[in-house]
Order: C-alpha cells, then structure tokens, then sequence
C-alpha cells in the first residue's frame, strides 16, 4: 500500500515538473565560465540551495507566503549543468503559474545570482528576461563640464593676448610722441651768446647722428 | 618707413611648422589604407620612388619660390607674372574650402576626447531601449562604437536630401575649435612659432606610446605580419603607382600656398634645400610609422573579434547539446562539431545555420580609411584595452594635435596674402583679420553640424581639393620653370643661398614632374567620367549600415561650383590682368 503511494507521489511530481511542462522554466549555469579555478561541482546541496532561493521569492509574493522548499521540484539536470524547475502549490496538485513565478524571479534576481556568485549572464531563467541596469546619468554630463573648462581657458587666454597686443600698440604710438615733448622743451631754452646758439647740455647725444644716411636704408639707391 | 616682414625667431621653428602641417590625419588614416589595398610591404616601393621623384622636387620648389618672393601665395605669383597672380588666388580658395572642412574633425576629436573622461566609455555599451529589456535596436544591428559615432556625435539623417537642424554639441565643439585656432594665429608667426613646438613633437609621443602598447597586445602581431607581407603582383598594377604619387602630392600639402606662406617667414638665406628634404621625408617616414601602430591595432581588434566569434559558436553548441560547461575550446572545436554531427544528425541540423563561420583573414580584410577608421575602428580597439580611458584620451588628444598643426598651416595661406595686401592690412590690424576670417569659416561650417552635415563634409573631402590642386601645382611649375625662366630661379636662389642648384631639381622641375601630374590630372578625370554619374554612402538607421545613393542634382552642381571656382581663377585673373593693362596702355597712347 505505502510503495504504491509513493509510485503515485512521485509519479505525480514527475507529471508536474516536465521539460517543457506548463509552467516550468529551465535554467542554465556555466559555473566553469564565470569562476574559473574557483568553480564548485553542482550537486544535490546546491540543488537544496536552488530550491530554497525560489521558495524564499515565491514567498515574497502576496498569498504566497507558505511556499515551502519541499513544492520547488527540479528534474532533467544535465551536465551542463541545466535542469528544469516547477513551483507546486500546497496541495502539491497542480503548478502555479508562470507570470507569478516570472515576477517572483525577476524581483530577486539579485539576491539568486549573489548565492551562487554568479551573474545575469551566468546563471540564466530561460523566459524570464532580466531586466538591465538604468544607464547611471549624471545630472550634468561630464563633457560639458570638461568642455566649459577648456572653454574658459581658451577664452581667457585670447582675451590676454589681445589686451597686451592693444597695449603694445598704444606704447608704440605714445612713445614718438613723448619723444617730441622733450625735444621742444630743449629748443625753447637754448641760450644765445653772441648770437650763436648754443645748448649746453647735450640733449641729442645718442640720436642718430643726421650727417649719415638714415639706418633705414640697407642698400644704396642705383 | 616699411615694417619689417616677421620672421621665425630660429630656423628650426620653421621646420617644425612644416612638419607640423605636413604631418596631419591623412599619414594616419589614407596611408595604412592605401597599405594594406596594394600589397602590403611592396606599397613602399611606388611609395618612396614617387616621394623621390615628385615629393621632393615640389616641396623644394615651393619652399624656395616662398623664400625668394618673402610674400604670401597672390603676391609671390604676381612677382613671377601679373597674369599668374589667379594661380594664388586659386590657391587661397581652396584653402578657405579646406579650413572650412577640415576644422569639423578636430570638432569630432575634442567630442570624443570629452567623453573620454567616462567609465564605461561610451561608446563600449549600447543603451538601453524603454522598458530595460534589451538594448536600443539600432545599436544591436550595427555595433556600439558606430551607433555612437553615427547616431551619437552626428546623429546622420538617412539622406543628404534631408538636411535637418543644427546639433548644438558638435556647433559647440567646433565653436571651441576655431577659438583655439584663433588663439595659435592671433599674432602671427610670433605665437604660431611657438605652438609649433607642441603640435609637431606631441604626436610623435603619442605614436611611441602607442606603438609600444600596439606591439605588446595580445595578436598583433597577426596584423603585422598579414599586412606588411608583400604582394609582389600588386607592383604591376597601375592603380597602385596612380594611388602612391596621389597620397604623396597631397599629404605633403603641396599647392595650398601654406608651404609658400611659411617659408615667406624666412631669413634668406635659410638652406631651404636642405629643410625639404628634411620634411619630405619625415613625413613618409611617420606615414609608415603610423601604419605599423594601425596595422597592430587592426590585429588586436580581428584576434579579439575572431575569438569572441569562436566564443559564441562554443556557447551555441554548449547550450543546444548541453554539454558540459567548458568542455569546448578552440582547439577541440572542430573534432567536438564532427563527433556531434555524426552522433545527433537531426538536432545539428537545426543548429547548423546560425553556427559561423569564424575567420581571422576575414576579419584582417576589412579596410578603413577615413573617419571610419579614426572614430569607429580605432575606439573599437581602444574599448577592449585594459585601462581604456587612457588610451583614449592620448589618441584624440594626438588627433588634435595633428589637426590643429595642419589648420595653422591652412589658416597661414589664407591670411598671409591678406596682411601682405596694403589695401585690408592698413585698415584692420593683423588680430581683426584673423579673427574675421576664423569668423567666417566657423559661421560656414555649421553646415557641417547637421544632420546630412557628415555628407556634404564627403563631398568637399572628395571635391574641393583634388582636381584643382594638381592644376595649381601644374601650372605652378611650369611657371617657374618656364615663365620666369629656369635659369634666373637658379641664379636667385644662388643669390640667396650660397648653393649651386644640382642637376637633378632641375631635370625634376622642368621635366618629369609635371608630366607626372599631367598623367595623374588625366587619370582623374577619365575616373570621374567613365564612373558617370556620382555616389555616396549614406546610413539606413533601420537596416544599421551603409547603403550608396546617387547624389541629387544640385549636390551635383555644387560638387561643379567647387572645382570650377579655384580652377577657374586662373583663367579669369589672367584675362582680367590682360585687360587692365590694354584699357591702360590704351588710355596714354592717345595723351603721348
């Protein structure tokens, strides 16, 4: 009596978790890829492990907060390793169903992959679609940032240049001008004695001495 | 009393400047390409005989006829003849065309150099689409680095037809380019002397650097050895010879009246000689430096792409046959998929479609040239590098550099003329006329900030130089040579410089390069009629690559308005002299 019970106990739960059974999803791990040296054999404790993560996410759905281990089944593991997983109800009758268990997994699909230090790509629900990372949008974007420095720098710098480039130009025109100031004030107190006019102090030592040709000219006119 | 011409402050701050301008994008990104399309190692060969034959010759000649003339291209011109004044003023129009252009690349450098900054670059990861369930679907047709470069940077209209708005981030990229080139110009070879010394030498830095982390990544040394291999066949084919003289005549900038305009700055006695030969072949030789670092960039990227292909046929069969997770290799790959077939027909049958079939030569054949290989295969290569940021801001930053060196020596040929002429120089000082003509050229080239602006940019990369440079050059040397008269350039130049010109200039200048430019003239011109009509490549959103298109009628027309208005100078200058002086000479025959 007990070994038929049980034959219809497990025939039901083989029933129940099919591949391609309603309800169920398959799942997929390349341990070797993601960790290299450091992988871990897949066996029956990672299995219970398996199925104690799925049970804690069905029980963070609402009216499914009495999920035990014992209603998440897996069957077909291969040595891929990939296996399939259905989630019953108490009763252990019938499966629940997929939308529920798809958001259930979606919602703490972190918290799966950190358990078996594995990632979106590594340990992969086949149906269920993970849903990527928002792009993480500064409020200002960088380049304008380092486009407005770079910006003002060149700015600044032009301004600089020109600004001393006008000075230039205003100490170049002022400078003759200067020049003919004191000149005047020279001519106006020469002295005369005896009708020649003398200076005495020699205000045009170091000019250019007009007896010459002015230095102007390189080559001597034909 | 005259105001002494500015002169550079040491003879070296005029090579430097030539190099400089000489050594621009086109030794970067048209001659790894020309490379690797006729034969590899055997390139060198048409290569250096042209740069002997025809670069060297020419180079001198315009260096030499600026040092003489000590004036900018229409001066220099009308001193040899007043009818040949339209060969400068031809000149200084395609110089206006190219700075208008050529300022949109250092635009695009400094964009990509800006988002340089970033972890993870951006244009590594495609974005996400709406609802965070996959990835935007253009970028998952084309790859990450073209959806940023078309979509991101140019966001390109399917068609030049469609000409859209103005993007405000690349008009503000460009915005900043023409202030720093302002800057470099604003007091003439004074500060332009100086931002030589950087814009010569930093580029150079970075091509070491670069060559030094190209040679040690990981297959590189699968693009050396596939591209310099020399195919021997390729030495009897016309279009390389065609292709070796046509990158020589225009990477060393000949015909612009930028080399006239530098060596105008001179002392003269300066050895221009001796500094020609100098450039001519620094210049080759950074061409075939940068082609190694870009051949060994190219290895990395195809090993990298071919592996990751192998990659997903493993992961492919793994999961369709479930087995064990690293049991496939590379090495196991081809006995694994035997076995499979012969043990599970059915189920590999179904496979066997989406398996590819993954090449490393096909991988190495794809050939770039252009901005697709500065902004898409370059930052394709840079994003699988370890510490990536870096690398990246050296490369625009070294982008830059090049480009700004040649816009000095473009902006040079524009404005020289100008400040010589005594009728603008005495209204406006030298900063007012630099600042207009930068003025002018940026308003210009906002037209290339739209949305069709990477097209019309085609067109005038394409048109507004080739045609009417070899005429310009043509015309130059037959000019000296014949016009002026070979004998009286060599007795000036001995004049100036102490030497005895060598029998070999001479034979170069009167004889063998204007018949190379004449048949390279005929080469072009039979190319563009037998092609008939005119196409470009434009890129299908949808479809996530490009398409050719034919050019509409009035691109067609403006592609014609380019090339005839600097050919067209010369012919008419010449006639608008000749009648000048009849309308003269008529009216003081009758007072006589």
């Amino acid at each position: 009596m007990l070994w038929l019970l049980f034959f219809l106990v497990t025939a039901i739960h083989a029933e129940l978790c099919q591949p391609d059974g309603e309800n169920a999803f398959k799942v997929r791990l390349s341990i070797r890829t993601a960790l290299g040296d450091k992988a871990y054999a897949w066996d029956t404790n990672e299995e219970y492990l398996f199925k104690a993560m799925v049970a804690f996410s069905m029980r963070k759905v609402p009216n499914r907060e009495t999920t035990e281990i014992s209603h998440v089944l897996l069957c077909n593991v291969t040595q891929r390793v990939s296996f399939w997983f259905v989630v019953t109800d108490p009763s252990k009758t019938h499966t629940l169903p997929a939308v529920e268990i798809q958001s259930a997994i979606r919602m703490n699909r972190n918290r799966i992959n950190n358990a078996f230090f594995l990632n979106d790509q590594t340990l992969e629900f086949l149906r269920i679609p993970s849903t990527l990372a928002p792009p993480t949008d500064p409020p200002v974007p960088i380049w304008i940032i380092i486009f407005g420095v770079i910006f003002c720098i060149v700015i600044v710098a032009t301004m600089l240049l020109i600004l001393s480039g006008i000075q230039q130009h205003r100490r170049k025109n002022e400078g003759p001008s200067e020049m003919e100031d004191t000149e005047d004030k020279c001519e106006n107190t020469i002295t005369v004695e005896n009708g020649i006019p003398c200076d005495p102090l020699d205000m045009k030592g170091g000019h250019i001495n007009d007896a010459f040709m002015t230095e102007d000219e390189r080559l001597t006119p034909l | 009393m005259e105001k002494a011409r500015p002169l550079w402050a040491t003879p070296l701050q005029f090579v430097f400047a030539c190099i400089s301008y000489a050594v621009g994008l086109g030794n970067v990104w048209r001659f790894p390409y020309l490379c690797q399309m006729y034969g590899g190692g055997s390139f060198l060969v048409p290569y250096i005989v042209m740069l002997i034959v025809e670069g060297m010759p020419l180079l001198y000649l315009e260096l030499a006829v600026g040092q003489r003339m000590r004036q900018g291209s229409i001066g220099a011109w009308r001193t040899i003849s007043p009818y040949l004044s339209g060969v400068g003023v031809a000149s200084v129009v395609v110089s206006f065309f190219l700075s208008m252009y050529y300022n949109v690349i250092n635009a695009w450098a400094f964009w990509y150099l800006f988002h340089s900054f970033q972890d993870p670059l951006p244009w590594s990861v495609c974005p996400v689409n709406g609802n965070r369930t996959g990835y935007d679907e253009e970028c998952e047709k084309a790859t990450s680095t073209q959806y940023f470069w078309y979509r991101k940077t140019l966001n390109i209209s399917p068609s030049i037809q469609e000409n859209g708005a103005v993007q405000w981030e690349p008009a503000l990229c460009l915005i900043l380019a023409w202030l720093l080139v302002y800057l470099c110009i604003l007091r003439g070879t004074e500060s332009t002397g100086k931002v030589v010394y950087f814009t010569a030498s930093l580029p150079y830095c970075v091509l070491l650097i670069y060559l030094i982390r190209g040679l040690t990544l990981h297959g590189a040394t699968n693009g050396l050895v596939y591209m310099f291999t020399p195919k021997m066949e390729q030495l009897a084919n016309p279009k390389a010879w065609i292709n070796a003289a046509t990158q020589i005549f225009f990477s060393l900038g000949l015909g612009f009246g930028s080399l006239i305009a530098f060596a105008s700055y001179n002392e003269p006695s300066n050895d221009c000689q001796k500094h020609a030969i100098i450039v001519s072949l620094l210049n080759s030789s950074t061409s075939i430096f940068a082609s190694v670092v870009t051949f060994s960039i190219y290895g990395f990227k195809a090993t990298f792409n071919y592996e990751s292909c192998l990659n997903k046929v493993i992961l492919l069969l793994t999961n369709s046959f479930d087995l064990e997770d690293g049991f496939l290799t590379a090495s196991n790959l081809e006995q694994v998929k035997g076995y499979l077939a012969s043990a599970y027909p059915s189920k590999y049958n179904e496979v066997f479609p989406q398996i590819k079939n993954c090449s490393l030569e096909t991988e190495l054949d794809t050939a770039v040239q252009g901005t697709g290989l500065a902004f898409i295969v370059y930052t394709e290569a840079i994003k699988n590098m370890e510490v990536s940021q870096l690398w990246s801001v050296l490369y625009f930053f070294m982008l830059l550099m090049l480009g700004i060196g040649s816009m000095l020596g473009n902006t040079a040929a524009i404005l020289t003329p100008l400040t010589d002429s005594k009728a603008i120089s005495s209204y406006l000082p030298k900063e007012a006329i630099s600042g207009l003509v930068c003025f002018v050229n940026c308003a210009i080239g906002m037209v290339f900030t739209t949305e069709a602006g990477n097209y019309w940019f085609d067109i005038f990369n394409d048109y507004a130089a080739t045609l009417s440079l070899l005429l310009i050059v043509l015309v130059e040397t037959v000019a000296v040579c014949y016009l002026y008269g070979l004998r009286r350039f060599e007795s000036d130049l001995r004049a100036m410089t102490g030497r005895k010109l060598s029998w070999y200039w001479k034979a170069m200048w009167a004889g063998v390069s204007p018949l190379l430019i004449v048949s390279l003239f005929v080469f072009y011109l039979s190319d563009y009629i037998m092609t008939g009509t005119l196409r470009y490549q434009a890129w299908d959103a949808s479809e996530g690559q490009l398409v050719t298109k034919d050019y509409p009628p009035y691109a067609l027309a403006i592609i014609g308005l380019l090339v005839a208005s600097s050919t067209m100078c010369i012919p008419l200058v010449a006639l608008g002299t000749f009648i000048t002086r009849c309308l003269k000479r008529g009216d003081t025959v009758p007072g006589a």
